[in-house]
């Protein structure tokens, strides 16, 4: 079992545990650090930085990491600061910590928001929060954080929908192509097809025309004319608000043949891809007959955009919108379960820009209130102004950006929807249409898609789109597997009489 | 799927018959429990007898073609084990019981056990063998049954209200999307079975008792039996709100080992509870300890319809004529559900029922019972 820094109730500050250290996570902690609480940052990546400044291993030679990071000195300031607060354990970084569970002890303050004025720092309370992590990567040791509040910052997902071949090897998400350009893992010299929806897919493709890849096409489902509609006079700066869209616009134009309107409708090849077959999209979203193309390609980075990570939050109790499948959060970033905060595209897909100003909000009101002060938004107005404008133009890239309305038909019943279990497209019609499944969950019951490693991150979006029903909030109380001998034992590491207690029947011990 | 199973046998005696649920197919509990078909936990008693009489029903549905493979049908047999010789004492005492009742019950002992199940714990005191205990995957088998049935089927479609003629008798369903017209009702609404009831009028206290489920990663299969710790059958027939944790192991045709399950009373509360799992956890671990590090891939939650007396309610409401219930069957519904059918087939069609239905009487709880229950 790891060490923790002592806990928080001997010691003079309050203590603030970060689950994630990408932008939000980050800008959280750097937040309340500076304004006097402890804090300790939890991520499962060997190195801070999360999705969007993914560190460039440092073996594989990546000269110049800047050509990938358009935000590379935000980043730069962001990390000297947290690295500053370093020395003297004001912030702690525990990377290679995959968290498999946030844990409300029973004895946790209760007190419902809005905050009561108290004296009381919660610290005082008895109680809090246990964060439990698997250290990696053999994930079966296990590490837990005691904590008086938790800010949950842990990005999202792709999503990646199911077409005939899509499991063919060459055929990656366009979030594994980009983390491989990262990376530096990229080999020059290959063909792709870059396709699906998002602004994702403009970064892939000129990251990947950069590394000596030729690009054949970019296949967007969308047709971005849409977002001048809808995003209006955002649009010209969107160049400043999303992941450096005007640089990638220019390489764009000169290397890469872009297909608006279009989608893949199917991989072909027999032991890896070959080539791909690419068709225009009519008014309603239905392929258009006849309008079939073929390119050779070799890689095919596809993508339909970002889901948020929710697990954690899930299992905490806290309110999950439905609607855009993120964790409900208000002004002060806080969730509706007291001494939760949550930032980042854990409530919503919006970029890196987004997460820092998210994450900044929640570090600072988490900091006044562990403090036991009652916060003042006015010190984060800047923060809270971009925090609006960013969010205003993704919930119109969200319009804009949406899988074709009728995907699901060029679904073959033989395609494998979710790989795990290798649940084919026909196994889940026949579950809605023959055996009576209305949902997702009966789906997965009937069918077992969803039940294996990945527990439906993967093909939840796709089997709801083919069942034709409604996406729900998965509920994952493990947000990673965990050994059955590390779950026996939860809650034994750490502080001592911290461990909660478990009712029994005052006759019976509950097993031999 | 107790609905599931008076359709069939109602459709096999001639009825014509409608299926109504307002969620999808085992969108209850029938979707959240596990599928024992269990003797070994029952004594003695009118609940045993409808389980023998249900394990023989499970055993000729699943040799009727294609119907035991779709439903992943097991007849594993279950293995009850003690860690203490008084434990296992008071075991051979329960078992002598069920045999005069007609259970096969094989006393095992301390040697023995690892010939049934070579990766348990060392050191237990020994064990009694139930080969008529068995297995089915629950929404598998409601969805098959009703499948089989080939009654009509409305999901989506909530009942809002029982329809009565004027002399008092049943006249069908009022449903959120129209009425059906039938002149006999069945209440199988499990958990829910009370708030059915009221709709007609009548007082039926069916309450939840939640039930965590923990599921690994799959295996091979290494676990050959149900394989349960004595003090299960306690916690079974236990009347205490308190949370219990007697884990009950077992493999499944698809390869994840099956933790269950605890039993608490708090309601409809679906919130995670980290010390209720790992009480399963730690249960499993000492029976068989290379579980230990086996991967929890993913736990989920269920609630029991039990009734006062632990026993469902089965058969006519004397109160109000057209109106059968078959709801409230507790820890053992998927197990309980051929003879329920069975049994409100038989009813239905005006029969005399093959087992004695008194102990089983919807109106056995008097309105004042709720309060003490
Ligand atoms: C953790 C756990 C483990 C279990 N393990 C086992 C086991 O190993 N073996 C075993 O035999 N049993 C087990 N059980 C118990 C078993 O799951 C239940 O007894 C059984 O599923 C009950 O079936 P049912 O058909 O009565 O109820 P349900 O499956 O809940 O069906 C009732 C249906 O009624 C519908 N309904 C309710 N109200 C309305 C309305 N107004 N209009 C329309 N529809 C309505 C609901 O949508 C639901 O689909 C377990 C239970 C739990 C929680």
């Amino acid at each position: 079992m790891g060490t923790e820094p002592a806990g928080p109730r001997g010691g003079p500050s309050p203590h603030l545990a970060v689950v994630g250290a990408g932008p939000a996570g980050l800008a959280a902690a750097l937040a309340a650090a500076e304004r006097g609480v402890r804090v300790t940052v939890v991520d499962s990546a060997e190195a801070p930085g999360g999705q969007f400044y993914r560190q460039p291993a440092a073996a594989l030679g990546a000269r110049r990491p800047q050509a990938l990071h358009h935000q590379w000195r935000t980043w730069r300031r962001l990390r000297d600061g947290v690295e500053r607060h370093l020395p003297a354990g004001n912030i702690t970084l525990l990377p290679e910590h995959h968290v498999w569970c946030v844990e409300r002890r029973p004895d946790a303050p209760r007190e419902q928001r809005p905050c009561p004025p108290r004296e009381r720092r919660p610290s005082d309370t008895p109680g809090g929060f246990t964060v439990h992590a698997l250290l990696g990567p053999a994930q079966e040791e296990a590490v837990e954080v005691r904590a008086d509040a938790v800010v949950l910052a842990t990005g999202g997902y792709e999503k990646v929908l199911p077409f005939p071949g899509w499991t063919l090897p060459g055929v990656v998400t366009a979030g594994g192509a980009q983390a491989m350009l990262k990376g530096g893992l990229v080999v020059s010299g290959r063909t792709a097809v870059v396709a699906g929806t998002g602004p994702l897919l403009l970064p892939v493709a000129t990251g990947l025309a950069a590394a000596g890849v030729r690009v054949a096409a970019l296949v967007e489902s969308a047709d971005p004319k849409a977002l001048v509609r809808h995003a209006g006079p955002l649009v010209g700066r969107a160049d400043k608000l999303a992941e450096g869209a005007g640089y990638a616009v220019t390489l764009l134009r000169r290397r890469v043949r872009t297909l608006v309107r279009h989608t893949v409708v199917e991989a072909h090849g027999t032991d890896r891809l070959e080539a791909v077959t690419v068709a225009a999209l009519d008014a309603e979203g239905r392929v258009r007959p006849g309008s079939e193309r073929r390119f050779a390609c070799d890689t095919l980075a596809v993508g339909h955009g970002m889901v948020p990570h929710t697990d954690l939050a899930e299992s905490l109790g806290c309110r999950v919108d439905a609607d855009g499948m993120s964790v409900a959060v208000d002004d002060e970033q806080r969730t509706d379960v007291p001494g939760v905060w949550a930032a980042g595209e854990a409530t919503g897909i919006g970029g890196a820009a987004l997460s820092l100003a998210e994450g900044h909000v929640a570090g600072r009101s988490a900091a006044a209130r562990l403090r036991g002060r009652e916060p003042d938004p006015r010190e984060w107005a800047a923060a809270a102004a971009s925090r609006t404008r960013l969010r205003e133009f993704f919930a119109a890239l969200d319009t804009v950006y949406v899988p074709p309305a009728h995907w699901a038909e060029q679904v073959t019943d033989g395609t494998v929807v979710c790989r795990c279990e290798e649940v084919t497209a026909g196994a889940v019609r026949e579950a809605v249409g023959e055996l009576g499944a209305g949902d997702v969950r009966t789906v997965k019951l009937l069918t077992r898609a969803g039940m294996g490693w990945c527990q439906g991150r993967m093909c939840g979006p796709a089997v709801a789109g083919l069942a034709g029903c409604a996406e729900t909030v998965a509920r994952r109380p493990f947000a990673r597997p965990v050994p059955l001998g590390v779950l026996a034992r939860a809650g034994e590491t750490g502080e001592p009489g911290g461990a909660p207690v478990v009712s029994e029947e005052p006759g019976g011990p509950p097993v031999e | 799927m107790v609905g599931a199973a008076c359709a069939l046998y109602a459709a096999r005696a001639g009825l014509d018959v409608t299926v109504v649920d307002r969620g999808p197919v085992a969108g209850g509990t029938t979707g959240a429990g596990e599928g024992n078909l269990l003797v070994s936990d029952k004594e003695p008693g009118p609940e045993l007898e409808l389980a023998l009489l249900s394990n023989r029903l499970w055993t000729e549905l699943a040799s009727e073609p294609g119907l035991g493979t779709a439903f992943e049908y097991d007849p594993k047999g279950g293995l009850v084990v003690a860690s203490a010789p008084e434990g296992l004492a008071a075991l051979e005492k329960f078992a002598a019981g069920q045999r005069t009742a007609g259970v096969v019950a094989e006393t095992v002992t301390a040697g023995q056990l690892h010939y049934l199940e070579p990766k348990l714990a060392p050191g237990l005191a020994g064990g009694v063998y139930y080969p008529q205990d068995a297995q089915v995957m629950p929404t598998l088998a409601a969805a098959h049954l009703l499948r089989a049935s080939a009654a009509r089927l409305l999901t989506g479609r909530t009942v809002t209200g029982v329809s009565r003629s004027p002399d008092g008798a049943v006249r069908g369903v009022r449903t959120d999307r129209g009425e059906i017209d039938a002149p006999a009702v069945v209440n199988a609404a499990g958990t829910w079975g009370g708030e059915v009831a009221a709709l007609a009028g009548v007082h039926l206290p069916v309450l939840p008792r939640r039930g965590f489920v923990l599921v690994t990663e799959p295996l091979p299969p290494l676990v050959r039996h149900k394989v349960y710790a004595a003090d299960y059958v306690a916690d079974v027939a236990s009347d205490s709100a308190a949370l219990q944790t007697s884990p009950v192991v077992e493999g499944t045709a698809a390869g994840p080992v099956l933790i269950g399950a605890s039993r608490e009373r708090v309601g409809f509360d679906r919130s995670f509870s980290l010390p209720v799992v790992r009480a399963l956890a730690a249960g499993a671990t000492r029976l068989f300890p290379f579980l230990e590090g086996v991967r929890a891939m993913r736990t989920y939650v269920g609630f029991r319809p039990y009734l006062p007396d632990h026993l469902p309610a089965i058969g006519p409401d004397p109160r109000v004529p057209g109106l059968f219930h078959a709801c409230g069957h507790e820890g053992a519904g998927i197990g309980l559900a051929t003879g329920t059918g069975q049994l409100i087939a038989q009813v239905l069609g005006g029969r005399a029922p093959e087992l004695d239905l008194t102990p089983f009487r919807p109106d056995r709880f008097a309105v004042h019972e709720e309060a003490a229950g």
